[in-house]
């Protein structure tokens, strides 16, 4: 029986087969997918900004550049091998417009922005992403075939 | 690191009762404008981690109307109203002179209705909150979303999340008995913003 893994606001987990990795409700956050294909260990971090150099506390699941590292050696512990990971991701959406649109609204581009930059630095090919629009997103990630369940309230579902 | 260790029980209980006046003016408000009775909870504080937060609402996938509003002066906060859908579709419903059916999607003014009502309510609990604390409260227009609890609240949190991990709620569920409309109601100061309140009203720990 496949066990279905949550994973809440600022927090990461790792998993096998046939086990899922599953966040709801992703808005202005992103869900960071790793997977190794010939293991099939998949890890899944829910970040909710940017950098750790703004704040100074000890969530490194928080921070696109605290969460990435701390996921890979999760992932190593259950006998991935890090030159073979792949990313998917998904989010980063703006959930509310203002008149007078500042940098802290613009937190979801940001977001992404900051992950496909920690991505790039870590050496790990970005395979699917689904991001962006002022949309929330559930995201389910398989660790038998790394495929991204990404499902919305007005635009369906699909699988990336 | 929790954030608020340093707020004793009895600075959260002066912090309880301005936000009960607050409200109640909030709900004065609401009942002006729609020409019913509003009921109102007790202001609940609640310091969570950030991954319980969604749960306060019933679960972060639960589709509802969030409207969101930053308040700017030498205490910064963030205000968010939630309504479940179906509440939402009768509170705009009830705004308009109309019904929205159960599939019909909550079209501009609706929405526009909502957003207004969220700055009347926000209007009146800040007037209250600045007058107990001579502080300048400035709210900004309000925005709405309808979709995911979880990702309304996402948004919301990336505000105040900078700072530590826990969120501070005060939450006030208000209620329209006729035919039964709840909405949530949730104030987050940001960092130092509870202190600089509390110190306003003279509450030492």
């Amino acid at each position: 029986m496949a066990k279905i893994i949550k994973i809440g606001m600022a927090d990461l987990n790792v998993a096998t087969p046939p086990d899922v990795l599953q966040t709801c409700g992703l808005g202005s956050c992103v869900g960071i997918c790793l997977w190794d294909p010939v293991t099939k260990v998949s890890g899944m971090a829910h970040i909710m900004l940017p950098s750790s150099l703004q704040g100074k506390n000890g969530n490194e699941a928080k921070f696109a550049d605290t969460a990435v590292p701390l996921l890979i050696q999760g992932m190593l512990k259950l006998g991935a091998e890090k030159s073979r990971l792949v990313a998917k991701i998904a989010g980063g959406a703006q959930m509310f417009s203002f008149y007078s649109a500042n940098d802290i609204m613009k937190i979801g581009e940001r977001n992404v922005e900051a992950v496909k930059m920690v991505l790039e630095k870590t050496k790990i090919r970005l395979i699917a992403e689904d991001v962006g629009g002022n949309y929330g997103r559930t995201i389910e990630f398989y660790s038998e075939n790394g495929q991204l369940y990404v499902r919305t309230i007005n635009l369906g579902e699909k699988y990336i | 690191m929790p954030l608020y260790e340093n707020i004793s029980e009895f600075q959260l209980d002066a912090f309880r009762e301005i936000g009960t006046i607050g409200a109640g003016n909030g709900a004065t408000a609401l009942s002006q404008m729609i020409n019913k009775k509003i009921g109102m909870t007790v202001p609940a504080i609640r310091i969570l981690p950030f991954a319980q937060v969604p749960e306060v609402v019933g679960g972060p996938e639960r589709l509802v109307a969030g409207i969101f509003t930053t308040v700017k002066g030498p205490a910064p906060c963030n205000m968010l109203f939630m309504f479940p859908i179906e509440s939402a579709k009768i509170l705009a419903g009830n705004l308009l002179g109309r019904n929205y059916q159960d599939d019909e999607e909550i079209d501009y003014y609706g929405r526009s209705a909502l957003t207004e009502v969220v700055n009347i309510v926000a209007g009146a609990y800040l007037n209250s909150l600045a007058s107990f604390t001579n502080l300048k409260f400035i709210p900004s227009v309000p925005a709405l979303a309808i979709d995911m609890a979880g990702a309304i609240l996402n948004a919301v949190l990336a505000q105040i999340g900078i700072a530590g991990d826990q969120a501070l709620l005060m939450e006030t569920i208000f209620t329209e008995f006729e035919e039964n409309v709840t909405g949530h109601f949730f104030l987050l100061p940001e960092a130092g913003s509870l202190e600089k309140i509390l110190e306003a009203i003279g509450v030492k720990g």
